[in-house]
């Protein structure tokens, strides 16, 4: 019994998405596809457990499902019969995108621009991940109802809009690519900075999914470097996981990690990931940029080794491709190492992020720096005031009442 | 094929310049060339609409808009497209060309 658990939940891991994948393009219909992959491996805990595990799990599973979905569909009005069963027989395959492969479709279709990126963040999660609604609804903070209600609104306007399963032309890739990208991104960083306080504060389950599905697109994508790239910053980022909470839950910040606790192996990963992208010498674009400051960061043995210059270059490097203020904010921290705390405080003043709490944070320390005690105090409380992570909150306290007499 | 509904919205009607009435001419012709035209039209401003309830039997009209809104429908296309994703483009087309923002909401499929 417990290995067939265990084989399940390996299963479920390797082959949900391509259940509903293959699924979703046999009958064109996601929510069939969902709840009738969801009941095959209803039927597997049963089947495996009485007869043992089939030589493919994932052909069974995939037969077990369809084979449902055609009674349902015959059990549905005479006229959706029609159609279904029409679309069924015919199982013409779409005209090929650039890769002809069913979850890269699905995850196209989950992350269509026309939906709210809430929305394409449950539906990659439920129809890729295969999470559970309640699962989903716990991650993001949301009543079960209220997530169900979301992710049943999505899938009834991808039906109703005719919004198709289909991997975009070559043309419209990089366009909706960045946008699967940003919702695994979103999902990733959800895992690593919890955002509501009264969740731990890092949340291990979101940021291995994120990973995972990352990997899972760049088996299909092996060429588009942005997806190494976020794939690596992942990594990297993971990597650093283990040494990022205190034992008393405090948020410990890069320069006071214990870097022997950091994950070696992702880190070599990551860094050989970052060099196959330097490598094709193309232009990097956001995520690879952002991977390489990691790489950097995970270079140092010790913080002082940090190579400050080549972090605050390939931040300048950053702003011409992205110049938000939040990427300007981050460059000011490399430039304070640079060039001290004045300059970088200059460059940081007039940022429009007076509700971003990394703002007020930077600005803290910055000035603590230079020894503007009463400014810096200020600034650490509205940026606890804003602050969502707990971890993050403990460590803005400290800092703040650490100033003492100022 | 589906049909889809591109409003247009505006605070004002019958405010497209020029240029603007140009640009949807040549896009009318586009969509006409591409199989996608079904139909469009300009409406006129919301206080000239007259809202009738005959649901008794007894029609009752009342003089002025259902809504009262800053914004509303200023005119519309119905365009047929394969899938979503034909319709999009020519959605961002349209609001490109006659300068507003636009909606667009499939059909109800028959």
């Amino acid at each position: 019994m417990t290995d067939v658990r265990e084989v399940l939940t390996r299963v479920h891991r390797e082959e949900w998405a391509r259940v509903v994948a293959t699924l979703a393009r046999r009958i064109g219909d996601l929510d069939v596809a969902e709840e009738m992959t969801a009941e095959a491996f209803a039927a597997a805990v049963e089947r495996w457990t009485a007869d043992g595990v089939p030589p493919n799990p994932g052909a069974w599973l995939t037969t077990t499902a369809y084979r449902r979905a055609v009674d349902r569909i015959r059990r549905e009005s005479r006229r959706e019969e029609k159609h279904r069963e029409a679309l069924m027989l015919a199982d013409t395959p779409e005209p090929l995108g650039v890769i002809d492969d069913d979850r890269l479709r699905l995850i196209f279709t989950c992350c269509h621009p026309a939906l709210a990126v809430e929305a394409r963040v449950a539906l990659t999660l439920r129809l890729v991940g295969g999470l559970t609604v309640p699962e989903i609804a716990r991650a993001y903070l949301v009543q079960e109802a209220a997530m169900s209600r979301r992710i049943t609104r999505a899938k009834t306007k991808i039906k109703a809009a005719g919004i198709p399963y289909r991997v975009p032309s070559r043309d419209d890739l990089p366009a909706r690519i960045t946008g699967v990208l940003a919702v695994l991104y979103l999902i990733f960083n959800e895992g690593y900075l919890t955002s509501d306080p009264a969740k731990e504060a890092v949340r291990a389950d979101l940021t291995g999914e994120a990973i995972r599905l990352t990997r899972l697109v760049r088996t299909l994508l092996p060429d588009d470097h942005e997806v190494t790239g976020l794939l690596a910053l992942m990594l990297l980022t993971e990597a650093r996981r283990p040494a990022r909470v205190s034992a008393t839950g405090e948020l410990v910040v890069l320069a006071e990690q214990d870097r022997s606790a950091w994950d070696r192996d992702l880190i070599a990963e990551g860094h050989a990931l970052v060099r196959a992208c330097i490598a094709t010498g193309r232009p990097p674009g956001r995520y690879q940029i952002l991977a390489a400051i990691n790489a950097v960061h995970t270079d140092a043995r010790d913080a002082r080794d940090t190579d400050w210059s080549q972090v605050a270059a390939l931040y300048d490097h950053l702003v011409r491709v992205d110049p938000s203020p939040i990427v300007r904010l981050n460059r000011a921290v490399a430039v304070a190492e640079l060039d001290g705390p004045q300059v970088a405080l200059a460059e940081v003043e007039g940022l429009p992020l007076d509700g971003y709490h990394a703002y007020h944070a930077t600005r803290a320390e910055l000035l603590r720096r230079m020894g503007r005690g009463g400014e810096a105090r200020e600034a650490y409380d509205r940026a606890i005031e804003l602050a969502g992570n707990s971890a993050e909150t403990a460590y803005l306290r400290r800092r703040r009442d650490q100033l003492g007499g100022w | 094929m589906a049909q889809y509904l591109i409003s247009v919205l505006d605070d004002t009607t019958g405010s497209a310049t020029e240029a603007e009435m140009a640009a949807i001419g040549e896009f009318n012709e586009r969509l006409r060339a591409g199989g996608h035209w079904v139909f469009a039209g300009g409406l006129a401003a919301p206080e000239t609409a007259t809202v009738v309830d005959a649901r008794d039997g007894n029609p009752v009209f009342t003089d002025g808009p259902y809504l009262e809104t800053k914004e509303y429908v200023g005119g519309f296309w119905i365009i047929e497209a394969p899938d979503f994703d034909v319709a999009l483009p020519l959605a961002a087309l349209a609001s490109q060309r006659c300068n507003r923002r636009v909606e667009l909401r499939p059909f109800l499929s028959a």
